[in-house]
């Protein structure tokens, strides 16, 4: 042992430092699989002042460190740095308050963002974000990557309902920013810090703001011959005033799988699926239901839906959200994609994205958030079949840069980390690019949170997204 | 004072800073205290830099110029049925979209769909170094880069000079309904607060106005749903539905914080519902204190008829454990507890490396 690991070993038992290789390896990648690195040592804290011992023996040490949740970021974003040391969180997963009167919850970093939804539930509120794999993931990876889901266009996304942090910087500073309030004084500090992939620090003790759950929903799944007619509905749902809870749109191929894979009923024929839900009172949907019907109706769907009871709604919602899993399985290996356009361009962009895909001789599913524009191509390839990796790889780039040109954005929900450093500037200018990182350096002076995620790095290895992730084969996850 | 400098774009905004050694932007001044510094400070106005960028109803989202009149805004967005669902202040007063991001103030919408940083996507600034940078995006989603547009929300133009900002919109509710619920005191009307917040009728604002008569209850969506939901929270809690001429006056008061003297000092304080009653114990010892709790119990604006009370009110403040920001008056810019990180110093120093804008604390 050296120095530094001994002093390392001091501030954890024993059983709570892992050193040996086998038991590193389980560590090495995230959900984004292809990438691996083998990590110094894993470090598994219970306690806040654990973490912050932890953080300040890797400044002091000049070891760059990783957070870690659940290990589901599709970016890689708790890929570890190569002999560096793996924060790993999920035994702090204690809820320290839950407050109905205030509806805020305050939680450790390693709770699992259904479980927030599952203790507020007593008290009939929810945490609105819900990422599709909410089921595992965890707050603090939620914190980090400013999680989304399949409500933000009305809910807005993970930053939407920080209202408090307490975190450790990567100086080894504690700040305490915000609280129970949904108001606060001076910057948003806690809106800075929210989406910083694991760049600034480590996020200690979350306030999260709850939601009373709605009192009524109204589910509606429409068939469409053309994935434009589904798109057209999208826009007639917008223009007339309504604000759905969920647009989503599943195409041909998704449909296919998943009708594989859950035994999902669809109408036949269809080149598109379009689901939207309205949800809020009782009274408030019985209005906008007879609005939202006849919009439908007006749209010329091959046949609409709407779910007449609570097991109808959650079939619809569990073929959606089973979709991507489903999808994987009709093909070895895919690579996912995060893209944004804005949402007038969504029937130009699945055109150009099928033209794409066509000329590279592979296939792309599309499931997306049709209300907020941001797409999730799914693109399938045989790993084994020779040059059919580099294709995919230089298919995913080039949706990625037509996202941008188009106005949008290269990630919605999953982040940049690893995966999408190359396409940062595609985005911003090198002045823009120049300001993040005198921010980042802000936080982080010695570069030793997170190093090598968002900001692009010379030489990064090719993205090698190969099939499902262990999680996902056996259900514990899905993605959006 | 040194006249203002009008530059007329972005590029002559970054040209202007570059210009000075010092310097602070100047929008409508419904928030004079944000530039009330040094007066060898060189002003710039943004008054030259005003229109919409862009509009496109179906994205739900605008871009227009920092130094455009909210209010023009607003009514863009009315003609195409959409709003800023947080109600921003002081329309008829002139505030400008750099200065409402600046100074961080929502109004009573805020309570059931978030403020000003919730609904800001993207921003262009000029950093302390007179660069023009665009950070954020212009599609409703994105999760690249940093969000300086959030942060940039209450930071008193201490770290950019805003060019340019935009924002998501909703489509505008149907129609809305006032309800007043008389209450006793703050406590009662806390309670009130939290209990209505905690239903499913989903309110669409709550306010506890200065005069002392309970809460305001506004409710939005379509129609003959508010009337029924209406029926349903005054069986809970006895009070009236407002005429809407009442109601209609009521907000446009509130909005233009016409209970508030124009000459008065006026503060805006970060509290809790639970904090409320506490708060108004405290301001009783402050002399002309009036107070107004806002979104929900989640705010309050207090008005000082004197400039000496702003001392006593700072000190109340602390005492509490709560923190203001000043908004009209001269006095120190944070009230109360002053959270102060080193962090703030070294985020700042990194977009402001000169000190050209004015300091955290002046």
């Amino acid at each position: 042992m050296t120095d530094p690991i001994r002093r390392l070993a001091a501030l954890l038992p024993a059983e709570r430092l892992l050193l040996r290789p086998e038991q590193l390896a389980a560590y090495e990648s995230d959900a984004l699989t292809a990438y691996r690195a083998s990590p110094l040592a894993v470090a598994i804290p219970e306690t806040t002042d654990e973490v912050v011992s932890l953080v300040r023996w890797c400044r002091g040490e000049r070891v760059p460190f990783v957070a870690r949740g659940s290990g589901t970021s599709l970016s890689g974003g708790s890929l570890p740095v190569a002999g560096g040391l793996v924060i790993a969180l999920n035994r702090l997963n204690r809820i320290l308050r839950l407050d109905p009167a205030l509806r805020i919850a305050v939680v450790e970093p390693g709770v699992v963002n259904l479980a927030v939804t599952q203790a507020a539930a007593p008290h009939g509120l929810h945490y609105a974000p819900d990422p599709s794999s909410q089921s595992i993931c965890t707050i603090g990876g939620n914190v980090a990557f400013n999680s989304g889901g399949a409500h933000c266009l009305k809910y807005g996304m993970t930053a939407n309902h920080v209202l408090g942090l307490k975190a450790v910087l990567a100086t080894g500073e504690i700040v305490e920013w915000g609280g129970a309030g949904r108001e606060f004084v001076g910057p948003d500090w806690c809106g800075l810090f929210t989406g910083n992939e694991g760049l600034f620090g480590i996020a200690l003790e979350i306030t999260l703001q709850l939601l009373p759950r709605a009192e009524c929903f109204h589910t509606v799944l429409a068939g469409y011959r053309t994935l434009e007619q589904a798109g057209d509905a999208v826009s007639a749902i917008v223009a007339s005033g309504l604000l759905p809870g969920a647009i989503e749109i599943m195409d041909a191929l998704a449909l296919e799988a998943a009708t594989a894979a859950v035994h999902a009923e669809y109408p036949p024929g269809c080149e598109a699926v379009l689901i939207v839900e309205l949800e809020g009172t009782r009274e408030a949907v019985a209005c906008e239901r007879v609005a939202l019907d006849a919009i439908v109706a007006a749209s010329g769907p091959v046949e609409a839906r709407p779910a007449r009871d609570a097991e109808e709604r959650l079939a619809i919602w569990k073929g959606r959200k089973s979709a991507f899993s489903a999808v994987g399985r009709l093909s070895p290996d895919f690579i996912v994609q995060d893209g944004v356009v804005p949402r007038r361009r969504l029937g130009e962009a699945l055109r150009r994205i099928g033209e794409l895909a066509r000329a590279a001789g592979l296939r792309c599913a599309n499931v997306f958030h049709a209300g907020d524009g941001n797409l999730h191509p799914l693109i399938l390839y045989n790993g084994r079949e020779a040059g059919a990796l580099e294709r995919a790889e230089e298919l995913a780039g080039k949706i990625l840069k037509l996202c941008v040109a188009m106005g949008g954005s290269i990630t919605g929900e999953h982040g940049v980390g690893v995966e999408k450093r190359e396409f940062l500037p595609d985005m911003f200018g090198p002045d823009e690019i120049a300001c993040l990182e005198r921010i980042r350096a802000a936080f982080d002076p010695l570069g030793i949170a997170n190093p090598g995620k968002m900001f692009p790095a010379g030489g990064a290895p090719a993205l090698q997204h190969h099939g499902l992730h262990p999680l996902e084969r056996t259900g514990g996850i899905s993605r959006e | 004072m040194k006249a203002p400098w009008t530059p007329q774009t972005p590029g002559e905004l970054a040209d202007a800073v570059r210009s000075a050694t010092r310097v602070v932007p100047a929008g409508g001044g419904t928030k004079p205290r944000l530039g009330a510094v040094d007066p060898a400070v060189q002003r710039v106005s943004l008054s030259g830099l005003s229109g919409l960028v862009e509009y496109d109803p179906g994205e739900f989202t605008f871009t227009a110029l920092a130094g455009t009149p909210v209010r023009d805004i607003v009514a863009a967005l009315a003609e195409r049925g959409q709003c800023l669902p947080f109600d921003p202040p002081w329309l008829a007063g002139g505030s400008t979209l750099g200065g409402l991001v600046a100074g961080g103030v929502a109004g009573p919408g805020r309570f059931r769909f978030g403020g000003i940083r919730d609904f800001i996507l993207g921003v262009r600034f000029v950093d302390g170094a007179g660069r023009l940078l665009r950070l954020g995006g212009k599609v409703v989603k994105n999760a690249a880069g940093f969000d300086l547009p959030k942060f940039f929300t209450g930071s008193a133009g201490r770290f950019g000079i805003l060019a340019e900002a935009t924002f998501k919109v909703f489509p505008r509710p149907a129609s809305t309904l006032t309800l007043r619920i008389p209450a006793e005191g703050p406590a009662a009307a806390a309670g009130i607060l939290m209990g209505l917040a905690a239903t499913a009728w989903e309110p669409d604002a709550l306010e506890v106005p200065s005069d002392g008569r309970g809460v305001v209850v506004r409710l939005a969506g379509p129609g003959p749903a508010l009337e029924t939901i209406a029926g349903k929270i005054l069986g809970r809690w006895p009070g009236e539905i407002l005429g809407a001429p009442a109601a209609a006056e009521f907000w446009t008061n509130l909005r233009e914080f016409g209970w508030a003297d124009a000459g008065a000092a006026l503060a805006r304080v970060a509290i809790l519902p639970t904090r409320m009653e506490a708060l108004a114990g405290a301001l009783r010892t402050v002399p002309g204190a009036r107070c107004h709790v806002g979104a929900g119990g989640h705010v309050a604006f207090v008005a000082l008829a004197t400039p000496d009370a702003i001392g006593t009110l700072d000190v109340r403040l602390g005492a509490l454990g709560l923190s203001g920001m000043l908004l009209r008056g001269s006095g120190p810019l944070w009230l109360g507890v002053r959270n102060r990180p080193a962090i703030a110093a070294s985020v700042k120093r990194a977009l402001d490396p000169e000190g050209r804008f004015p300091g955290l604390d002046d």
